[in-house]
């Protein structure tokens, strides 16, 4: 049982969420309402991880950590050290990876918010930001919380990208979906079943407190 | 008028506006006219949601819109109530929390306070937790209805406010805004497609027409004397005919109209010459039913003999269409009590008598 491998897995996905979440609320809000050119190009792009075989995405994430490529070279100015092969490539790879996971629930949450509701809002004296936290928001939750759900899970369980570009070192970027790789080449039977027992059981926590949550806030009463 | 509300907006496409309002304190104004007359285009240019290509909103002293100097106002700045056509209660809210929300003015402390009194005004106390899925169509609107008036609105705006209730509902949602607007003391303007609507509600009702203001006035006013044909049509006044003017008085404006084959005497203050086309109405209420057993004075004002085409009786009314032998087709209606129309014989087929009063004949000149 590889616990530094879990833990490892757990705040690549916390990580992610906490970069993700703020950044797919905006965007996805913001697909949600706008209609302007090239908002079709936005959402391909989004969605383009989906498609993609994850060694490619991964092997073009891999070049552009690279000291060939500018991205590679700033972040060794300022962190001293290679972008490939460390957590902060992996999380940056995550995050990209999981955009789609958390962009289009929050679209569709944001999309299910009936434009009159923002004017009445509106009408009511609320500034845009009271109608955001206050109209918006609640009833956009069902799309962020599933967006949250998918985002955690998704990786907990990402495996290509990962192994491309970092590799498996133990405590940096060996995540449990990793280790259980490692376990079944050793010929560790026990260790991988009993690793997989546990990320099953995170994945079915995970979705079920999501969807009580999603739940009781929808009953929620505003006084 | 500094302290109603001043409108002017004009824009040529995608939706065009042409329309000039003044609205006093306390008066109720509707905007009247078909779908896509522009109505609500003009009251959301009032509430900020739609941005006139030239316009000017001014409302209690302060100018919202300005498109001269470039002046826009944001919605939720302007202190304006809307109630929206399907009312757009957040679903997430309870009654209480839909007034409230629009307290955001008040401190803290008065904000539920002032929510319940404005629920209780709308008499929908007791319900305050009740969420808009649990109200009835009816509850909904009036919840609306307090939430547009909870911010203390220096105008308030109604967009087809009583299209989404029944009949019976939407009677009894009208006289209660008909008591609560004799309370509020700032400009109230409404968009209705009911004419019937604007009559129970309104001081003055402008007619539009594709963006256009075409008629301003009060009620009775356009009702008896629409500005064109157009208008009456807009209204869906009966009895509207053709004609030419064949002289006309100059010192008693009193006025020979030629009508198909048979001459009218009218009145009018305006100046029409002779030989000009024109536009002219008769309501129903001057139409004035010729006495089969006991012919009188009154039958010498311009008599039209007639043929019933259609007599529907309507509760203790009859409403009576005849065959007037106008060139264009057209018919002539009218009511009167049903016994009246009983005695006189009245029946699809029977020959009658009717004098059109003069003086309630209106001519209208047809537009070049």
């Amino acid at each position: 049982m590889d616990w530094a491998a879990f833990r490892l897995s757990v705040e690549l996905g916390l990580w992610t969420l906490a970069l993700l979440l703020p950044a797919s609320v905006w965007l996805g809000r913001f697909l949600a309402i706008r209609s302007f050119r090239g908002r079709g190009f936005i959402e391909a792009a989004v969605a383009l991880p989906l498609v993609l075989p994850p060694t490619v995405v991964g092997f073009y994430l891999l070049l552009a950590f690279g000291t060939g490529s500018p991205l590679g070279r700033a972040w060794e100015a300022v962190a001293e050290r290679g972008l490939a092969f460390s957590f902060e490539g992996l999380l940056l790879a995550s995050v990209l990876v999981n955009l789609p996971f958390a962009v289009q629930p929050i679209q569709n949450g944001f999309a299910a918010v009936p434009q009159r509701l923002r004017e009445a809002g509106a009408m009511s004296g609320m500034t845009p930001w009271t109608v955001f936290r206050r109209v918006e928001l609640p009833l956009a939750w069902p799309g962020i919380a599933t967006a949250a759900v998918l985002t955690f899970a998704h990786t907990l369980g990402e495996f290509g990208v990962v192994l491309m570009v970092g590799g498996s070192i133990p405590g940096e970027t060996r995540t449990a979906a990793i280790a259980i790789y490692d376990r079944v080449q050793a010929f560790d039977d026990r260790g991988a079943s009993l690793m997989s027992a546990v990320l099953l059981g995170v994945s079915v926590l995970a979705l079920g407190l999501t969807n009580t949550l999603s739940r009781r806030v929808g009953r929620r009463r505003n006084g | 008028m500094a302290e109603g509300l001043l409108l002017r907006l004009r824009a040529d496409g995608p939706i065009p506006l042409d329309l000039s309002l003044d609205v006093a304190p306390g008066e109720v104004l509707a905007l009247v006219g078909p779908s896509g007359a522009g109505k609500s285009t003009a009251l959301r240019c009032v509430a900020g949601l739609h941005r006139p290509t030239h316009g000017m909103v001014r409302c209690a002293g302060e100018t919202w819109l300005d498109t001269a100097s470039g002046l826009v106002l944001a919605p939720y700045r302007r202190s304006a109530g809307l109630v929206f056509q399907d009312y757009a209660l957040f679903p997430h809210m309870t009654a209480l929390g839909n007034v409230m929300a629009a307290t955001g003015h008040m401190p803290r402390t008065q904000r539920e306070a002032r929510a319940r009194e404005w629920l209780a005004r709308v008499h929908l106390a007791g319900l305050e937790g009740r969420r808009p899925e649990e109200l009835s169509g009816g509850q909904q609107q009036r919840v609306a209805v307090a939430r547009s008036l909870a911010r203390d609105p220096a105008v308030l705006l109604l967009d087809e406010p009583f299209s989404a209730v029944d009949r019976a509902t939407r009677r009894r949602l009208q006289a209660e805004l008909a008591g609560l607007r004799r309370s509020l003391a700032i400009p109230v303007v409404m968009v209705t497609h009911d004419l019937e609507e604007a009559l129970a509600l309104a001081d003055r009702i402008c007619v539009m027409h594709r963006g256009s203001g075409l008629q301003l006035g009060t009620t009775a006013e356009v009702l008896a004397r629409p500005a064109t044909a157009e208008v009456a049509r807009l209204l869906d006044l009966r009895n509207l005919f053709r004609g030419r003017i064949e002289a006309q008085d100059g010192a008693s404006g009193r006025v020979v109209l030629r009508w198909g084959s048979r001459r009218l005497e009218a009145a009018s203050g305006r100046c029409f010459r002779p030989g000009m086309e024109v536009d002219w109405l008769v309501p129903g209420g001057a139409v004035v039913l010729h006495r089969r057993e006991r012919p009188s004075q009154g039958q010498r004002e311009n008599p039209v003999q007639a043929r019933v085409m259609d007599l529907v009786p309507m509760g203790e009314e009859a409403r009576v269409t005849l065959d007037v032998d106008d060139p264009d087709g057209g018919s002539l209606a009218f009511s009167l009590p049903l016994h009246h129309a009983r005695r006189n014989g009245l029946a699809p087929g029977a020959e009658c008598g009717v004098s059109l009063l003069a003086a309630a004949i209106h001519l209208m000149p047809r537009p070049v």
